[in-house]
């Protein structure tokens, strides 16, 4: 680097200069040590500059030198006014390092006035990015900031309290006083506080969330507006990640909405697309192309979450039919459906029952695993009544071509994907329902729900379950008859 | 009508429901102004600001709501026509003025945007929302930003009262196409459109002539005027619709053009294509937008990246579609090439540009220095020669689409 020859005295001297900063964002102070220091020739490896709270390094073992004061002869320092802008904000910066590259960068440019424009140097690149992520945090910081009311004697009163990633407080204050100029505001934050007053700003240290009230009646109003602005047909979530990260999601009250309006979109979604087009759809007409359309069913949510549909098993012209709720881990990984704990369960119940399994038709009401991933393991979880719905369509189709004379809902979801709404099973079971082909439903409840129970509550249930299922055959019995 | 018995949250939910298919939220480019001195709150200081973001990726910067849902229209692609079946709401001027006040207080939002449907007639409508921005401007002392949707069947002189109190004013021409239009939107005329805009720029051009011999000149609409268009509601191709884009920007002085994707709604018009909207066809188009508003590039060379469907493809940006059909144009040398050369590289931006130009004049770039500027090396080095670095034969390769383009992904947008 071609660097001013050492002048002779701090030839002579040698020594190593720590500079201690008064604030973290005193760029001010900065400038004029950074100043001196050029003047005296001091070249930037012999320099450290110490934030308040930061540590001193190694060559400032053995204390701290006095700054060289420069004589009167000394010739004025010189940048561009380009490069002060850029300085002033980079210093800014949450990175220890950035005095010590700011002043690196200040002695490069007094032997080489224009090495700012070499865009593809290190240290030039460096301080563009300081300087583009104070700016982000800036522009983030007029965004985000979220005032909370509260009522003073004096009148209306706004605090806000926000988490900045640099020390940009006081350099926005301005922005904020120009937007809020007859307001009475806070803005608190870890890094130092600044309250206006309708007339004078103060500044105070750093605060914490719990001084900020907790809620603010008009959040309400914003959230339904925000709500009601999302648009379901056009989730980007990427999108909206990019702008908006996870970090600040705590303080904004909006936030909060964001996983279940994510998560509803798609259903809400499908409806509206699904409301119009259904009706139009001609339902498939034989259980092979059931099986092979419902692999490509998108219609809810569930069908994205990288599981397979599993198509029910059994003849066309089966007289009873044996919905369950969902296939379960087992069912999905074997793609069949009642194969596991549950499943042998039923079989044990069925037979007993004498009931003959391979003579029936089993499927479920929702054709996916709904699930959510805890570990290794895939937790079963519940469908919701609008994707029982919206997977009604394939039961129905299954129904049309295997026309059962019975249809044995298995608990509450296959119940509501038989009828269309909830029915409690205490009240529904122990007596037929007619459907509207002229077959007859029987509820009980899903074997899952026994292997859950123990001791005395399992053997009262499991008497209701040989009792729901006794009725099953005695009904196919006379049937047949 | 009961609108008295649905809450001010209802409301709220209602017409923030029906105004979200409107594409624009911009709050930018305005003239500069601040509450100091004032006796409300408030300031525009050129930049926009996004106070929060949407699932839909979409910036909620504005408070954009219609005044009412109620319609005496029935366009076909609107929810809010005669004939649709959804819940109807109204807000009164005072109550929008409140929320918009509420609102900014708490640093939710930048300003208002403010749209209706048209209830009674045209003319009380607009009076309507000039009343609405009457409130804020001069009994709030507001001095946040405005948009204000107008009506081009109504009054021209309460259109000109309008742009007054707005920053910025907007009428949708809807649809690209004159058939389109009469087919969609039965009640509407492209005639009456088209006389609107150009009034309404006329008056801001005087407005700006005034400003600069009287000081003390009122202010029209400082942040221009600005359209919509509907993508994918008719058979209007890509090409059709940069053609009529270019035109609108040049006939009445548009800050911008919207492309808003056609949302299957609610209780849809029976009319309408049902499927998902087309969303990376809008993203197209608004590249094509830039393309012709920052890198030089004519309407006509926009025309040429299209297929033979007068399509852009959905694949890759139109800028590589237009440098892969073009390929005898590259590759351009980085330390030799004019500016203009450089914008048409595919993976160089403004910004890029602007640092290779600067940087260049310090040292002869290697194809290392080159991706110290950039975002992408491997998008850029087919079309570019560096002192260390000639694609020699890169351009000619028959395979180059498909090295560049981004890997498929699942494709659902069509």
């Amino acid at each position: 680097m071609a660097a001013r020859a050492p002048s002779v005295q701090n030839a002579a001297l040698g020594s190593h200069y720590v500079v201690h900063l008064a604030a973290p964002d005193d760029f001010a102070f900065w400038r004029e040590r950074a100043r001196a220091l050029i003047q005296c020739d001091v070249p930037p490896d012999r320099v450290s500059w110490v934030e308040p709270g930061g540590t001193d390094d190694l060559f400032a073992v053995g204390g701290p030198s006095r700054i060289p004061v420069a004589d009167g002869g000394a010739a004025p320092v010189r940048v561009s006014k380009r490069f002060m802008k850029l300085a002033r904000n980079a210093a800014l910066h949450s990175d220890p390092e950035r005095f010590a590259l700011l002043y690196r960068m200040l002695w490069r440019l007094q032997s080489n006035s224009r090495a700012m424009e070499d865009k593809a140097d290190a240290d030039v690149r460096r301080i563009e990015e300081l300087d583009k992520s104070v700016r982000r945090d800036s522009h983030k910081m007029h965004a985000f900031v979220r005032f909370r009311e509260v009522e003073t004697d004096d009148g209306e009163y706004y605090v806000a309290w926000f988490e900045p990633d640099h020390h940009i407080v006081r350099a926005n204050a301005g922005f904020f006083m120009r937007r809020f100029a007859n307001m009475k505001w806070s803005i608190l934050t870890p890094r130092g506080c600044i309250h206006w007053d309708g007339k004078v700003m103060r500044e105070s240290g750093p605060a914490d969330r719990s001084d900020a009230p907790q809620d603010d009646p008009v959040e309400e109003l914003w959230k339904s507006y925000y709500a009601s602005i999302f648009n379901p047909a056009r989730l980007k979530v990427g999108a909206m990640m990019a702008e908006m990260p996870k970090k600040y999601w705590k303080n904004m009250p909006e936030a909060e909405l964001i996983p279940e309006l994510i998560a509803g979109a798609q259903a809400r979604e499908a409806g509206m697309v699904a409301a119009g087009e259904r009706e139009a759809r001609e339902l498939p007409a034989t259980l092979k192309a059931i099986s092979s359309a419902i692999h490509t069913c998108r219609d809810c949510a569930i069908a994205d979450c990288g599981t397979r549909a599993v198509m029910g098993r059994g003849a066309s012209g089966a007289a009873l039919m044996i919905v369950g709720e969902q296939p379960g881990d087992q069912e999905d990984v074997q793609g069949l459906p009642f194969v596991g704990p549950a499943g042998q369960l039923l079989d044990q119940y069925l037979a007993q029952a004498g009931i003959d399994r391979s003579a029936a038709y089993i499927t479920n009401a929702v054709k996916h695993f709904k699930f959510r991933a805890k570990g290794k393991r895939r937790i079963h979880h519940s469908p919701t009544a609008k994707e029982i719905d919206t997977c009604r369509w394939w039961l129905e189709a299954e129904r049309v071509v295997v026309k059962p004379r019975v249809v044995l809902a298995l608990g509450a979801s296959a119940a509501r994907g038989l009828l269309g709404k909830t029915v409690s099973i205490s009240k529904a079971r122990g007596a037929a329902i007619a459907l509207d082909d002229g077959a007859e439903l029987w509820v009980t409840a899903h074997p899952s729900y026994l292997l859950r129970l123990e001791g005395a509550a399992r053997d009262e249930q499991a008497a209701l379950f040989v009792r729901d299922l006794s009725a099953v055959k005695t009904r196919l019995s006379q049937m047949r008859a | 009508m009961a609108h008295s018995q649905l809450s001010l949250r209802e409301r709220l939910e209602i017409l923030a429901d029906a105004a979200k298919y409107d594409a624009s939220c911009a709050s930018s480019g305005t003239a500069k102004k601040n509450s100091i001195g004032g006796k409300g709150v408030g300031s525009t200081e050129g930049m926009g600001i996004c106070h929060a973001y949407a699932p839909d990726g979409r910036c909620i910067s504005l408070l954009k709501i219609l005044l009412t849902n109620h319609c005496i229209f029935d366009c076909h692609y609107c929810i809010n026509r005669k004939s649709s079946n959804v819940r109807r709401a109204r807000f009164t001027p005072q109550e929008v003025a409140d929320l918009t006040v509420n609102f900014y207080k708490r640093n939710y939002i930048e300003g208002l945007f403010l749209s209706s449907g048209i209830i009674k007639s045209s003319n009380h409508t607009m009076e309507q929302m000039v009343e609405c921005a009457r409130i804020l401007r001069e009994e709030n002392d507001f001095r946040g930003y405005i948009h204000l949707k107008t009506i081009p069947e109504a009054d021209p002189e309460l259109i000109h009262q309008a742009g007054l109190y707005a920053d910025r004013v907007s009428i949708n021409v809807e649809l690209p196409t004159r058939e389109g239009l009469t087919r969609l939107a039965p009640d509407k005329d492209e005639r009456q459109i088209e006389g609107a805009l150009a009034k309404t720029k006329s008056r801001i051009i005087q407005a700006k002539d005034e400003r600069k011999r009287f000081k003390n000149a009122p202010r029209f609409a400082p942040a221009g005027q600005s359209t919509q268009m509907i993508v994918g509601a008719d058979a209007a191709n890509d090409a059709d619709i940069v053609g009529r884009a270019s035109a609108l920007y040049g006939n009445f002085g548009l800050r911008r053009v919207y492309y808003s994707a056609f949302s299957p709604i609610p209780d849809a018009s029976a009319v309408l294509p049902l499927k998902r909207p087309p969303l990376m066809r809008e993203h197209r188009l608004y590249q094509s937008d830039w393309l012709m508003r920052f890198y030089g590039y004519a309407p006509g060379e926009v025309a040429q990246a299209t297929d033979h469907n007068g399509n852009l493809p959905l694949d890759i940006d139109p800028k590589l579609a237009w440098a892969l059909k073009f390929r005898g144009q590259f590759p351009v040398d980085v330390n030799r090439a004019s500016k203009e050369q450089l914008l048409r590289v595919p993976g160089l931006g403004t910004t890029a540009v602007g640092r290779i130009l600067t940087a260049r004049r310090h040292r002869t770039l290697r194809l290392d220095d080159v991706a110290k500027l950039t975002q992408s090396i491997s998008k850029v080095r087919p079309f570019l020669v560096a002192l260390d670095w000639r694609p020699t034969t890169l351009t000619d390769r028959a395979d180059l689409r498909a090295m560049l383009a981004p890997r498929q992904e699942q494709l659902e947008l069509f």
